[in-house]
């Protein structure tokens, strides 16, 4: 294990890229600065990819769509000061998904901490509140003990975002310790399997129900629990609602899929939710855009609740029964304690709300949105891999993009960062090994936020399908103006816009027109048969349209609107 | 609000001891703007580990979930509520009165009956050293308050469980 110490000697950096490679990581994302040289000048030499974004809080999101799309930890590398701060939105993002991720940060010199030196700035300071747990390394000596902990604290567990706070010093200076050396983690506990009372009780619980509903979280992405959700599904004969961030983990076309829940989800989830008398969330934490008013959510349901994080217990609702571990593990001893359930009424009644209800949208008017994410679901039989931004768009995505497939849609959910689609689409596509193409879906508004990575996509020549669903409007924040604000819109137009087409193509990127519904087909198809690099497609929409169903927040499921209402309504008193 | 109104709740956590698990620990307070009342940090027999003691009010659904919050923090080892638990608490306070000779007398009963100790003695001042639970010491002060308290101070709550069985 030594060889390399015995060789030559090793500074921090070079140490600190060695354990990268042997956590296997295979990619970076960064930008350099000050700082940051000694690493920079370690890679130089070294085999390791390293993918220089524009902006670091590209790089973070380029790292967090990376592990999004291979469940492998993703490393993002910046300096100190202003390059540490700006990665603290996608720090926040991967915390608020618990996505794993590697955050090193460069810092001043151990000396030098403290006194306002040039690009100081008290990283793990302003971080503690947005990581799963971060470390500031003071001794070089320390390093592969902290390298090899902050990489199993990243991905095991709940994953979450971890942070290393690296003086130059440090990174400069003579690492004698061995590779070997141990974790020392004496509070971290990883939960597994559930206690077996409980999984009994569980069962008990989901013997007497006639009108079970499973709801299927990112907890079961994670923990790749795709076939036990759908065993048990099946076995129970029990319909499955998603949140936005579990989409893909039970099969959309499956009879049993009810599709997305919550503020903008489906009627027929949303029905099931109110009507069952029992709820099994697997990996979901009943999230406000999923529950609603919260006293009326499942109020006369017994509720069942799978989560890996104790926190979890009791933090929103109080559950029947709450099981601690890993989705998988718990539904393998789940599954041999239950039988089918007396549900086929049950069943019968929710499919035909699934045909009373189905999701529609507007065919008159110009081009729209919903009309476009359902022609790339169709023309790529929902085979292709979308890294969603925030908005009106993301929910259409979540709605009519035919979702099979487990980690094929990437949103940014707790955090709702605009400016994330795009560098993630960046960190999936490096990560894609599923011959699927990635498609961007962002909209006009988050697009700006980011779009200096379309020079990262460009030189790397990376196979994006950038779609810029553009309506010249923060469409969400204006729907909601529209509808409980008089229609007082505020700082929502986005006069000013560029062309979308010439601006790629100023990046050496084509860029393709979309304009009239009926030329959408062959538009995508165009940019789908396109094989030399990212293609940006500038979808011109309907300026005012809105998304629907709607559950205004803190409002409970029954308050659902699924068209424009004619009066007005209550301004709503959730958050956001 | 008056934060009396709430119950306290003593919490004692074991934790590693690393730089910034104090600043972990009070922003799973902070976070919900929860105030921490005392905290005591000392070294256990193991130096790679302290022990917190806690003094939090607030409404007792909100506090058990803090307390998950805080067991969930990598550096944290165990956090557990104490209230109500069959434990020995204890807390020192140092109470510096003014005191003329001719008050002694006083001082010094009330010192005998707290089984207080003074430290501290001048023509003009005395500073009395009382330990024993919340109650006591704020009675002592109460009744201190009859010569003029120049300042005040205690360190916190220190728990531990009686009988065999650690913390």
């Amino acid at each position: 294990m030594n060889e390399l110490n015995t060789k030559k000697t090793l500074n921090g950096a070079e140490v600190t890229l060695e354990c990268l490679k042997r956590e296997g990581v295979e990619i970076i994302f960064g930008y350099p600065g000050g700082s940051a040289i000694p690493l920079f000048d370690a890679l130089y030499d070294s085999n390791m990819k390293v993918v220089l974004s524009r902006h670091e809080q590209g790089a973070t999101h380029m790292a967090d769509g990376y592990a999004r799309q291979t469940g492998k930890v993703g490393v993002a590398l910046v300096t100190s000061g202003p390059g540490a701060t700006n990665t603290f939105t996608g720090i926040y993002t991967a915390l608020m998904d618990s996505i794993p991720i590697v955050v090193l940060t460069a810092q001043t010199t151990t000396p030098n901490l403290g006194k306002d030196a040039f690009q100081e700035c008290d990283t793990s300071g302003m971080t503690f509140a947005a990581v799963k747990h971060s470390y500031l390394v003071k001794k070089s000596n320390d390093l592969p003990r902290i390298l090899k902990e902050a990489f199993h604290v990243a991905r095991t567990g709940r994953p979450g975002p971890v942070l290393i706070d690296l003086p130059k010093d440090v990174l400069a200076g003579v690492c004698s310790a061995s590779f070997s050396d141990e974790m020392d983690l004496p509070g971290y506990k990883i939960p597994t399997y559930a206690d077996l009372s409980a999984v009994e009780q569980a069962a008990e619980l989901l013997k007497t129900s006639k009108k079970p509903l499973l709801l299927v979280g990112h907890g079961a992405m994670i923990s790749n629990a795709s076939r036990q959700v759908k065993e048990l599904a099946e076995k129970l004969n029990a319909p499955v609602t998603s949140t936005l961030l579990g989409l893909g983990v039970f099969p959309a076309d499956h009879d049993l899929s009810l599709g997305m829940l919550g503020m903008h989800g489906t009627v027929y989830a949303n029905k099931a939710v109110l009507d069952c008398d029992l709820i099994f969330s697997i990996g979901s934490r009943f999230d406000d855009r999923i529950t609603g008013k919260l006293e009326e959510f499942c109020k006369n349901a017994k509720i069942i609740h799978l989560d890996i994080d104790p926190a979890e217990q009791g933090k929103v609702l109080e559950p029947d029964v709450f099981l601690c571990g890993d989705a998988k593990l718990v539904l393998e001893q789940l599954l041999p304690m239950v039988p089918r359930l007396d549900s086929a009424e049950w069943v019968k009644t929710v499919q035909t709300w699934k045909k009373r209800y189905p999701l529609t949208y507007p065919k008159q008017g110009g081009l729209r949105m919903q009309h476009v994410i359902h022609t790339l679901s169709e023309l790529t039989k929902g085979k292709a891999i979308l890294n969603v931004d925030v908005g009106q768009h993301q929910m259409w995505a979540a709605q009519f993009f035919n979702a099979n497939y487990p980690r094929q849609l990437h949103n940014s959910g707790g955090a709702g960062t605009m400016g994330f689609g795009f560098p993630s689409s960046i960190g999936a596509s490096f990560g894609n090994t599923t011959g699927w193409p990635v498609c961007c879906i962002a909209g006009d508004g988050g697009f700006q936020m980011t779009l200096s990575e379309l020079a990262t996509a460009a030189i790397h020549k990376l196979p994006i399908k950038i779609f810029v669903l553009d309506n010249k409007y923060l469409g969400m924040v204006r729907q909601w103006q529209d509808m409980f604000y008089d229609k007082r819109y505020s700082s929502v137009d986005l006069v000013g816009n560029p062309d979308f087409v010439k601006l790629a193509e100023a990046y050496g990127i084509p860029g393709l027109r979309l304009k009239r519904s009926a030329d959408t087909e062959r538009i995508i198809q165009k940019a789908l048969d396109y094989n030399d690099g990212p293609i940006l497609i500038h979808c011109e929409c309907e300026k005012e349209d809105n998304v629907f169903p709607m559950i205004p927040a803190g409002a409970p499921i029954t308050s659902m609107i699924t068209e424009m209402p004619k009066t007005k309504l209550e301004k709503p008193t959730g958050s956001t | 609000m008056n934060p009396i109104q709430e119950k306290a709740h003593s919490i004692s956590l074991m934790v590693a001891n690393r730089p910034g698990v104090l600043v972990r620990i009070s922003l799973v307070f902070s976070r919900r703007g929860y105030n921490i009342d005392s905290l005591v940090v000392s070294p256990t027999l193991d130096p790679n580990f302290s022990r917190m003691n806690i003094v939090a009010r607030g409404n007792p659904t909100i506090l058990e979930q803090i307390i998950k919050q805080l067991e969930k923090l990598v550096d944290v080892v165990q956090a557990k509520d104490h209230t109500n638990m069959n434990v020995v608490e204890k807390e020192l306070a140092l109470i510096k009165v003014k005191c003329s000779p001719e008050q002694r007398t006083e001082m010094l009963q009330l010192c005998d009956h707290f089984k207080a100790v003074t430290v501290d003695m001048t023509e003009t001042s005395m500073i009395i050293q009382i330990t024993g639970n919340t109650d006591k010491i704020d009675a002592m002060k109460s009744l201190s308050q009859k010569f003029e308290i120049i300042e005040y101070i205690r360190t916190g709550k220190v728990i531990m469980l009686r009988g065999e069985d650690k913390t």
